[in-house]
């Protein structure tokens, strides 16, 4: 996989969160809050959100780690660390 | 010669809009394949033929209205009588909904090659897009196939016709239209059955130990949620209460043909639907984790199944992830009971004279009580209870 920068890596984390739920305005979403609190969205979509960062950078999030990605910051910061970054 | 007909999708559905056939004249189906696509107050859902045989006519054209039991299509069945598929929606609608009868003809002719004209995938996005009725188009393509230039001509000269009541689209749900049809069947649900309720709160340590403990050896894709052990747990504990597992119709309890587990989703856009996923029992727990994400992940796109709209023989609802600790449901009519899961919350919890804190989780049952009483219903628990706390063995 090419070296993603933390913009692009935002960027994935964003349409990940739009897939799973397309309704929301994805720039009014508060980095630093839960995301759960902020978008409606259950364990399924959830799930569906860590199957889409896995499809996508093939990155393989264990359950332990999921407290590390609630938020949008947390996540980005998380995946900057697990992938291959720029 | 075989009728297709309209099924009943829902105690309730009185109609549904054909959006679109997937066979044609000539064509031959197997019980189980989608050969429709129909548009009801639920959403466009596919609908599965349940015999086999070959396609003689299609009786009904995308975009037409028609009422439960009317004959969409005709089936050639090399000599057997049609099959008709006990619904228990269709019970009750049936009774109040005179299907006009289209009878096959006595001689009838070779089928020709296609009564219905070939369209393009983009001539038919175009369709949607604007609302045309593709069979009022008249091809200009090859073989007098319609292109999406035929549509866009259509469009522009486009008059509704008299017998099309709704574009052959599979256009978003009409959610006024939806919750009408939920307040009228908890309407019903409310005037007709007598609802007790049952709660217990269970312990859920071992469920969540092990769960964590067998993911953490999965792959992502592999992923169990703790739903898929409390939909096993209660499919499981039917089999030692079956009484709440079935249908009560004009005050006789039907048990149902299978365990098949209504699984209660909130649709995006608002709304609630209850697809089904089939014989629970009989399946492994990574069989129903996969049933359970492909049909909340095409609930919520609007692909579901006519089965799996109409086989639910039960319902399980898991609000936990709205922050609720305790749901008593409203039973979906004809069936005779509804299970109900809250959050997991931390709690004080004695056990083997020890005080100390636990996950657990509010399990409620709401039945019907011209089926079962409180004595069954607090065996019913008392097994899910059980089961959740041997999840190796779900």
């Amino acid at each position: 996989m090419t070296a993603l920068n933390e913009s692009q890596i935002k960027e994935v984390v964003l349409r990940a969160l739009g897939n799973v739920a397309p309704e929301v305005d994805l720039e009014s979403i508060d980095p630093s809050k839960d995301l759960r609190d902020q978008i409606d969205i259950d364990s399924v979509d959830f799930l569906n959100f860590v199957l889409g960062l896995h499809k996508e950078l093939a990155v393989d999030i264990p359950d332990s780690d999921v407290a590390k990605i609630t938020t949008l910051n947390g996540c980005v910061g998380y995946l900057m660390a697990r992938v291959k970054c720029a | 010669m075989g009728e297709f007909r309209m099924p009943s999708l829902g105690a309730d559905m009185e109609s549904g809009v054909l959006v679109d056939w997937k066979v044609r004249p000539g064509d031959t189906v197997k019980r189980g394949d989608v050969v429709a696509l129909v548009e009801t107050e639920k959403g466009v859902i596919e609908v599965e033929i349940f015999e086999s045989g070959v396609v003689e006519s299609l009786v009904v054209q995308p975009g037409q209205k028609v009422p439960v039991g009317a004959a969409l299509a005709t089936i050639r069945t090399d000599g057997q009588p049609a099959e008709t598929r006990p619904s228990p929606g269709a019970a009750v609608t049936e009774q109040k909904t005179e299907a006009p009868l289209v009878s096959a003809p006595v001689t009838a002719p070779p089928p020709p090659k296609s009564l219905r004209p070939r369209v393009s995938p983009l001539a038919r996005k175009r369709a949607e897009e604007l609302g045309v009725d593709i069979t009022t188009v008249t091809g200009t393509g090859e073989d007098g196939s319609i292109t999406a230039l035929d549509i866009e001509r259509a469009a522009e000269q486009a008059k509704p016709s008299a017998t099309t009541v709704a574009p052959a689209t599979t256009k978003g749900l009409d959610l006024n239209a939806m919750r009408r049809v939920i307040a009228t069947a908890m309407a019903r649900s409310k005037r007709e059955i007598p609802h007790y309720y049952l709660s217990s709160t269970i312990d859920m340590r071992c469920a969540l130990d092990w769960l964590a403990a067998e993911n953490a050896k999965r792959p992502v894709t592999k992923r169990l949620l703790y739903s898929a052990l409390l939909i096993r747990a209660v499919a499981l504990a039917i089999r030692e209460v079956p009484e709440v597992n079935g249908f009560c119709i004009d005050g006789t309890f039907k048990p149902g043909d299978g365990i098949h587990v209504g699984v209660a989703i909130s649709l995006r856009q608002g709304g609630l639907i209850n697809p089904a996923i089939h014989d629970v029992d009989k399946k492994t727990l990574d069989e129903v984790m996969e049933n359970m994400l492909d049909l909340v992940n095409r609930a919520r796109a609007g692909h579901l199944r006519s089965s799996e709209i109409s086989d639910g023989t039960i319902t399980v609802t898991n609000l936990g992830d709205q922050g609720v600790e305790s749901v008593f449901g409203v039973i979906y009519p004809p069936q005779v009971a509804l299970v109900g899961f809250g959050k997991i919350v931390e709690r004080p919890w004695a056990a083997g004279g020890m005080l100390g804190v636990r996950p657990t989780i509010a399990a409620s049952l709401a039945a019907d009580h011209r089926v079962s009483d409180g004595h069954r219903g607090g065996r019913f628990l008392i097994a899910v209870n059980r089961l959740l706390q041997e999840p190796e063995k779900l």
